[in-house]
């Protein structure tokens, strides 16, 4: 048992990464001849995994009318729009998602491509936590996701086009008739721009649909989308869209040899 | 159109937050209504430039504890199944959240919410620190309590197995 000391701190900041990079090594040194401690740490570490695995899926849920409403009440918006015009340029660059001037109805929210941009937007610029399950445990990865998801399910491979695999999560979908399961794996280019590819069980609501490429733009953020037998998919990304739709052929391709 | 869209980016992490610190959709909702529509009132307070999701936990802290210590005092869930958001209801390891649910709901509502802040949320704790109004070594000492709480609660109901289903 630990006292309050600067030893429990430090381990804490370890757990939650917030150590700088010398002092961790030094900590983690530590720990491989403290067993208990280092226990502590990986069950702090699950912790928090198991708190973003039991409420992050609702970073995606569609939000309610009525949060909606309680932002756009008439009379201070035109003095909320302009004090917070500098709002947004101090933190552009951080939120990532500019939604359309008017925000999208209920129906709107549930199409394939507004919930994958939404996924996207919610979680590319994440640090810690891009993925639940990262590239390194891809076999555990394709065996999760298959089953949650009904179909054997294997990320596309894309180190040809640039792009390495860092992992994939599961989320709850809205508007297909599968079970709701979707999966999102994520790619990083060499400068860190990143790429989601979004596949939902049964987008079309037929399940035998097969559609040609489409494109959609949500803000800043472009989506190529189609049907495929019992998937719909949807590959996101702020790239250009010549770009995106190079990435989208290669992933299609893929994922029908 | 900017100012709505700033505040709308970070409702989806504020309905996390709040889910997490109150348990039951609803009323998880209706916390994040009052947040939004206490920021909109305040809003000529709000120092430009400034962090604006640490400000609009700093006013979902203030608005949590006044309905908490306010007569009739809001009870945090019904000791019967709770009812779980859609969205999550889904996620097959139902019975896994369940617990987790209950084991936050059996800590107290200052270790939650700094537990919930920089586990869930990755705030700092310096950010913890100032958006619950608390010094540093609060923070610290009741993070302490709340994971080795946890951690016992989740033990107690599961039998250790419920953090080994994560990864």
């Amino acid at each position: 048992m630990i006292s309050h000391s600067v030893e429990e701190q430090e381990l804490h900041g370890l757990s939650d990464g917030r150590l700088i990079a010398s002092r961790r090594t030094e900590v983690e040194i530590w720990l491989a001849s403290h067993p208990h401690e280092a226990a502590q740490v990986e069950a702090w570490r699950a912790q928090n995994a198991f708190l973003h695995r039991a409420y992050d899926p609702i970073l995606v849920a569609p939000l309610p009318a009525r949060l909606l409403d309680a932002i756009r009440r008439p009379g201070r918006f035109s003095l909320l729009r302009a004090a917070a015009a500098l709002a947004w340029l101090a933190l552009g660059g951080i939120v990532g998602f500019q939604v359309r001037g008017e925000y999208p109805s209920t129906e709107r929210q549930t199409t394939l491509p507004y919930q994958a941009a939404l996924a996207h937007a919610v979680f590319s610029p994440e640090v810690r936590h891009p993925v639940e399950v990262d590239a390194t445990q891809e076999a555990h990865l394709i065996a999760w996701l298959s089953k949650r998801l009904g179909a054997t399910l294997k990320p596309p491979h894309l180190e040809a086009a640039g792009y390495a695999l860092l992992g994939g999560r599961l989320l709850t979908g809205e508007g297909g008739s599968g079970n709701g399961a979707v999966a999102q794996f994520m790619y990083q280019d060499g400068r860190g721009a990143r790429l989601t590819l979004y596949v939902r069980n049964d987008a079309s609501g037929n399940g035998s649909g097969e559609t040609a490429f489409r494109f959609a733009r949500e803000g800043n953020i472009g989506v190529f989308y189609w049907l495929d037998g019992r998937f719909g998919y949807a590959l996101s990304g702020s790239a250009e869209k010549a770009e995106l739709l190079r990435v989208a052929t290669i992933v299609y391709r893929q994922l029908n040899p | 159109m900017f100012g709505r869209d700033a505040i709308v980016t970070e409702i989806p992490r504020l309905r996390r937050y709040a889910q997490a610190l109150v348990g039951d959709a609803a009323r998880a909702d209706d916390l994040v209504q009052d947040t939004l529509e206490r920021a909109l009132n305040k809003w000529l307070l709000w120092r430009r430039g400034s962090d604006l999701r640490a400000w609009l936990f700093t006013i979902m802290h203030n608005v949590f504890v006044n309905q908490i210590r306010t007569p009739p005092l809001v009870e945090f869930r019904a000791d019967e199944a709770m009812p779980e958001a859609q969205t999550r209801a889904t996620q097959a390891d139902g019975l896994a959240l369940r617990d987790l649910d209950r084991a936050l709901a059996e800590l107290s509502a200052d270790q939650r919410e700094v537990l919930l802040l920089i586990g869930l949320e990755e705030m700092s704790y310096a950010e913890a620190s100032q958006v619950l109004g608390v010094p540093l070594g609060t923070v610290m000492s009741r993070l302490s309590r709340a994971r080795v709480r946890l951690g016992a609660l989740l033990d107690g109901q599961t039998g250790g197995a419920s953090l080994k289903v994560v990864k």
